[in-house]
């Protein structure tokens, strides 16, 4: 009897503000792997597996809540207040459009 | 040879500025962690390789470093700060119940005796502790939880934890500050703590002598007189000789008895700085003029100290956490201000001058004697 074949994780663009692109020092833009459904929630875990550094600063550690200043965006849609367990937009989950988190614009 | 290394935190990154025992000539380094808030740089007595710092940002929150090669390079360490249990509420600024809530580390401590043990005392205000270097963090929950926590209301710059005093010998000693709760103690390790605000006056809240309540701007101590404590008040300056059971006042002869930092010596424990600020309504030197001034005598008799700082059209702040004094057998005395100055006397306060001119607004400074 042979396995079931596993599903090869999805590839995730995800774009960082500047300040936490140096923190995690990575470039513009990177991937991760993600496995099963692609949610903010999924995609945020993954973020956060493959850099650690990052934890704490795009949510809460303990409730997970998004911190207040952080917005997070796909395909120019605002997905900072959707459930965080909603699938991502299909551009997304097949790597043609990145997940993007930005820093809320406040100040001059 | 030996010399000094500066650990300067600002509103923009931090900064190392190195020197020999002259203290003339100025290395600057460039910003590490540029562009975020800096608030406390700090380095191990046990190891100078070892150097905390944090960095804070309203945006992305905590995030703490570590240094185990002088600050050459860093690593990310833990930040993951979490209240004890549930952490109920302390007043806010209308007298209004507030939940707890983690905002910043304002001051890192590391242990005298032990390199991967260090404390951060954090707003709102509460005492953590790691023994792993950083990575994990323990709250001292019997400091926030003190019976009257419920009632501990934020200064003007949060309910902060900013001032961390260590025993020099008794690791069970631990003296902090919080504005505007007041200085607090505790003899077991951090897991009891006691008020230590006998003597002060405060005529901003409604009982004067009240428990708690003080804004405590910052506290000294001289290592080899772990008893004696000295205070920056929000206003007036006070002393302890008997480790905060009683307080008196040594404002003395001082123009204004507002101010942020307090310092001693490292040679003469009866030796203390102040830089006393116009008024909690005017955060700028007296007529413009930037004067450290020195007791001698443990207080009272202040004599200004002006030999090469700006005596005109000066307006700027100097922080609680923003004065250091070195241990070189030439004591030398640091202070950063607001408007981005790092001011050096290496001779005591005698004269001074400027090690750089432009940083962004100074929140701390601390120096390393280095062998």
């Amino acid at each position: 009897m042979s396995a079931e074949p596993i599903a090869p994780a999805s590839m995730i663009r995800v774009k960082l503000p500047a300040h936490l692109r140096a923190l995690a020092g990575v470039g513009r833009e990177f991937a991760v792997p993600v496995d099963g459904p692609v949610t903010q929630r999924s995609v945020l875990d993954a973020v956060e597996a493959a850099y650690p550094m990052l934890r704490g600063t795009l949510r809460d550690q303990r409730t997970y809540a998004r911190r207040p200043m952080v917005r997070f965006f796909a395909l120019e849609q605002d997905l900072s207040h959707e459930p965080m367990d909603d699938p991502l937009p299909d551009a997304v989950q097949q790597g043609t459009e990145p997940f993007w988190v930005i820093g809320a614009i406040a100040g001059g | 040879m030996s010399g000094v290394r500066v650990l300067v935190g600002t509103t923009k990154g931090g900064f190392v500025l190195t020197s020999d025992e002259a203290r003339q000539e100025w290395a600057v380094s460039p910003p590490i962690f540029p562009g975020m808030e800096v608030f406390h740089i700090k380095a191990s007595p046990v190891d100078p390789n070892r150097i905390y710092a944090g960095q804070s940002s309203d945006w992305f929150g905590q995030i703490m470093h570590r240094s185990d090669d002088g600050g050459q390079t860093w690593q990310t360490v833990g930040n993951a700060f979490a209240y004890d249990g549930v952490p109920g509420t302390h007043q806010w600024y209308d007298g209004t119940p507030h939940p707890w809530d983690f905002r910043r580390v304002w001051h890192l401590e590391p242990s005298p005796h032990d390199v991967d043990t260090v404390y951060a005392g954090v707003e709102d205000a509460a005492l953590f502790r790691s023994t792993d270097g950083g990575q994990t963090w323990q709250e001292l929950s019997g400091l926030r939880t003190h019976t009257t926590g419920n009632s501990w209301q934020p200064g003007a710059g949060g309910l902060c934890l900013h001032t961390i005093l260590l025993h020099p010998t008794d690791p069970n000693r631990i003296v902090v500050a919080i504005s505007a709760a007041g200085a607090f103690r505790s003899d077991d390790g951090g897991e009891t703590w006691l008020p230590i605000n006998k003597g002060l006056r405060s005529s901003y809240i409604p009982d004067e002598d009240a428990e708690v309540g003080h804004c405590v701007h910052n506290l000294a101590m001289h290592p080899s007189r772990p008893d004696t404590l000295f205070m920056q008040k929000h206003w007036d300056v006070m002393r302890s000789d008997d480790a905060g059971g009683q307080w008196h006042e040594v404002s003395g002869n001082l123009p204004s008895d507002f101010g942020f930092p307090i310092g001693v010596h490292a040679h003469e424990p009866e030796t203390v700085y102040v830089v006393p600020i116009t008024s909690d309504e005017h955060h700028f030197p007296p007529e413009g003029k930037l004067r450290v001034y020195r007791s001698r005598g443990g207080g009272n008799d202040w004599e200004a100290l002006t030999d090469g700082l700006p005596q005109e059209n000066c307006y700027v702040n100097i922080l609680r956490d923003a004065m250091a004094i070195d241990r070189l057998p030439s004591c030398g005395v640091y202070f950063g201000t607001t408007g981005g100055q790092v001011y050096v006397s290496p001779d005591s306060g005698d004269t001074w001058q400027t090690i750089v001119h432009d940083l962004p607004r100074v929140l701390s400074v601390e120096v390393q004697t280095l062998p």
